[in-house]
């Protein structure tokens, strides 16, 4: 089937490549037909990578190693889920997720758009199309996901132990989701500007599209996070690595554009800078995609060394220069239809906000890139580091906060300061209130950034229910409904609105989470025997006995060997067990001695973390392997090709050795407090980001109308004929 | 061999599926229809705005004054929408 997969991809980059010229035709000529055909094609295109895609996931499931794909990333005795994501663990796997998401997204909004957008339409999808066979041609040209052995393997290499993680199988569609769904009004900013047409249709028409990929985005940074904080065994979720940097910067910049066209729908203002900032985040998403695997920056992330940067780099240079010339070109049309009337607006606060967004993403991408720049200028490679970016990122984010905190409250155009004041006051006066109990009553005044951000949090969040409540309140007045109905038809009916202000909310929440855990997170590293003891904060932990699994590690990961321990961990009068450990994975190196490979491969932490709203007990394991290395040589030179089941009893052997005979292992404990409300802030900013994103009942109705239109349109022309 | 089977295979379906709006000159996007969705879109925005300014008003982040202003030029707006949909009405969609 592999040469059914190639011919595949082959085929979608032919059918791309004349979706773009047709529709170029097609707007160009006039020739509706043409733009049909280019529309259609790009719909060919969509069924293509679906075909291939399924191909190339029945070749993991079947563990057919005659792929190399399959037999460079995956193995029997990966577990079946595993097996279903590994696909896009590796890089030629990526690169078909990305084509398989563009070329679907794509025809979706095509097939949305079909009967309006007349002018912009036909040159977007051009945009789609060629951005859809560059990903097509690095494949068939140098990536090629079907690429066969002439002697396959009996068993593969299986999945980087690393990965095998839930949170990090649904990260990478999540990122990616997030970055393709950028290319949609990317394309169709492209297409405004070619045809002129830069009122606010194109960002109507894809706002959606602009706000799901900035959902998943934030979803597939998340994860990254959580698998971050649980796998990588150092404890915290947010490193500034910059693999997870160059997924931070599209999202930045892309939450500065969901503000900023509302500007544009509103007021006709701010269009240099909206498809300015729509440009730069496909930009930063092609970056993020190529980083991740470029190797070009080091990182924790970086899973293999490209080989096609060079191409990578083109586009994205090829994409800058005609993004900067198409803004240069049609910057006469793209002036503001309107002007600022005050400074206390809202639109004003929004592009007080878009500024620290987009400052922020400068910071970011300057403290990312510095070791490139470092070496372009100096000559010695250096990096930042974290302390850096702490410094510079804070007192930004304080700005944000604040700037949130009081943009909701702000009407469009213009708002008295007395008007202000009114509306400000209550959350003003509740956040001192929190500020002064806080200082009184806990040790937040030892931060105080974390402090200040504690405050504004509460701003932010008193804010948000006063925006409900007085919403709700005017609603009733109005209707005489009850409450509650008034509550639930004002967010029905105000989706975007209300919507924005649940993800305000979850911000907040968030950002509580991330100042509680970063400024008074207390970490200890120790070395215990059975039965000895340590003290981390309030916590008295024990360790009790070790212990060692085979082929059944608690995680579900499939690792071999899994040695780890019990711990008693007792706080007060509550007392809890915790068991990390750490799996070993074989390595495939003919070198190393038939039982050897077993230790010598790589090794994964599986923490332990107690979970609470107040605070997190985190715990990972290193186990002392080193009076296994003569049992093992021993074993290496009775046994130099055991049978499977010798060597199983082998393995078996060491393990009880390890269990009766245990050397001090190391331990690391992190008492982290709020850390939870990191994971919760993300999920209430997903709900949301649903409820913004849901389609008005004014929408549906409006579908029900086009499509009867549509049905009235062709019967008339069929009588007519 | 399987390669250039599915090749020919492949290549034939979707030149099919392509080549159909050529060969029988669809044009499934109407002029007015399309003109017609977009004005429907604006409209909508537009109304969306008068119910903002109006919530505005109700929750007190907007005075009297300036509601009254605000609410002047949208509505303005929205019946110049309106206007270019009813002058609409009427044209049959070019097919």
């Amino acid at each position: 089937m592999a040469g059914v997969g190639s011919a595949c991809l082959f085929v979608a980059l032919l059918t791309a490549l004349y979706a773009a010229g047709a529709s170029i035709y097609g707007a160009v000529s006039g020739r509706r037909d043409f733009v049909v055909s280019g529309r259609r094609a790009v719909y060919c295109v969509a069924v293509l990578c679906i075909a291939a895609t399924a191909i190339l996931q029945s070749a993991f499931l079947r563990s057919d190693f005659s792929f190399k794909l399959v037999a460079d990333g995956s193995s029997t005795d990966t577990p079946t889920f595993y097996k279903v994501t590994a696909m896009w663990a590796t890089q030629d796997g990526s690169l078909l997720l990305w084509a398989l998401l563009l070329s679907v997204f794509s025809s979706i909004v095509l097939f949305l758009t079909r009967r309006s957008l007349r002018e912009i339409a036909p040159w977007a999808t051009a945009v789609l199309g060629v951005v859809a066979a560059f990903f097509l041609l690095l494949m068939v040209g140098w990536e090629n996901p079907f690429s066969t052995l002439a002697n396959p393997p009996a068993e593969g290499v299986g999945l980087n132990p690393l990965l095998r993680h839930p949170a990090m199988m649904i990260h990478p569609p999540m990122l990616y989701t997030g970055y393709v769904g950028f290319s949609i009004p990317f394309a169709f900013a492209v297409g405004a500007l070619i045809t002129r047409s830069t009122g606010a249709d194109w960002i109507r028409a894809t706002r959606r599209f602009a706000l799901v990929a900035w959902t998943f985005l934030g979803v597939g940074i998340m994860l990254g996070a959580l698998w971050s904080y649980t796998e990588l065994g150092w404890g915290g979720y947010w490193a500034w690595d910059p693999v997870e940097n160059a997924s931070l910067l599209p999202w930045l910049t892309g939450t500065a554009f969901l503000h900023s066209v509302m500007v544009q729908e509103k007021r006709g203002m701010l269009k240099v800078w909206n498809v300015s900032l729509i440009m730069a985040t496909f930009v930063l998403a092609l970056m993020g995609t190529f980083l991740v695997r470029s190797g070009i920056l080091d990182s924790i992330h970086a899973f293999g060394a490209s080989t096609i940067g060079t191409q990578f780099l083109t586009f994205i240079g090829l994409v800058i220069a005609v993004s900067v010339g198409l803004v240069v070109w049609r910057l006469p049309d793209l002036r503001s239809d309107s002007r600022l009337d005050s400074l206390l607006s809202r639109e004003a606060f929004f592009l007080l906000n878009n500024l620290i967004l987009v400052v922020l993403a400068l910071v970011v991408f300057w403290g990312t890139f510095f070791p490139l720049i470092s070496e372009a200028v100096t000559g010695t490679e250096a990096s930042v580091g974290p302390p850096w970016f702490n410094r510079v990122v804070t007192p930004l984010a304080l700005v944000l906060v604040a700037l949130m905190s009081i943009g909701p409250m702000l009407a469009w155009r213009r708002v008295t300061p007395a008007g202000l004041w009114r509306s400000v006051r209550a959350p003003v006066v509740f956040a001192l209130l929190m500020v002064a109990l806080l200082a009184l009553a806990t040790n937040a005044p030892d931060s105080l950034p974390a402090l200040a951000m504690f405050g504004l949090v509460a701003a932010l969040l008193g804010v948000v229910v006063q925006e409900f409540a007085r919403g709700a309140l005017a609603r009733r007045a109005l209707t005489g409904e009850s409450l509650p109905r008034a509550l639930g038809q004002l967010v029905g009916r105000n989706r975007r609105r209300y919507g924005g202000y649940i993800v305000h909310a979850g911000i907040a929440v968030l950002f509580l989470g991330v100042a509680g855990s970063s400024a008074f997170h207390q970490q200890k590293d120790v070395r215990l025997s059975p039965g000895q003891s340590f003290n981390s904060g309030d916590y008295r932990v024990t360790y009790v006995r070790p212990t060692a699994r085979l082929g059944a590690d608690d995680a579900g990961t499939g690792a071999p060997i899994s040695f780890g321990a019990v711990l008693r961990v007792r706080k007060g009068d509550e007392v809890s067990t915790l068991h990390p450990s750490r799996n070993f994975f074989p390595t495939q190196d003919p070198s190393k001695g038939a039982t050897a490979r077993y230790f010598e491969g790589e090794a994964t932490s599986e923490v332990d973390v107690r979970w609470g709203l107040r605070r997190d007990f985190w715990l990972a394991m290193r186990p002392d392997i080193s009076s296994l290395d003569k049992p093992i040589r021993d074993a290496d030179s009775k046994f130099p090709q055991p049978s499977p089941d010798t060597q199983a009893l082998l393995i078996g052997a060491l393990a009880e050795n390890y269990r009766r005979n245990p050397p001090p292992a190391t331990f690391r404990a992190i008492v982290s407090p709020l850390v939870s409300w990191i994971w919760i802030g993300g999920a209430i900013v997903l709900l949301g980001a649903l409820v913004a994103a849901w389609p008005s009942p004014e929408a549906k109705l409006r579908r029900v109308r086009s499509l009867y239109s549509a049905r009235l349109g062709k019967e008339l022309a069929g009588r007519a004929s | 061999m399987e390669y250039g089977l599915a090749l020919i295979f492949l290549v034939a379906v979707v030149t099919l599926i392509v080549v159909r709006p050529l060969v029988y000159g669809e044009d499934d996007t109407a002029t007015v229809e399309a003109t017609r969705a977009e004005l429907e879109a604006a409209k909508e925005a537009k109304y969306r705005e008068i119910r903002d300014a109006e919530l505005d008003l109700q929750m007190g982040k907007l005075s009297v004054e300036d509601h009254r202003s605000i609410d002047r030029e949208l509505r303005a707006e929205a019946i110049d929408i309106l206007r270019r949909l009813d002058e609409l009405e009427g044209q049959a969609p070019r097919v």
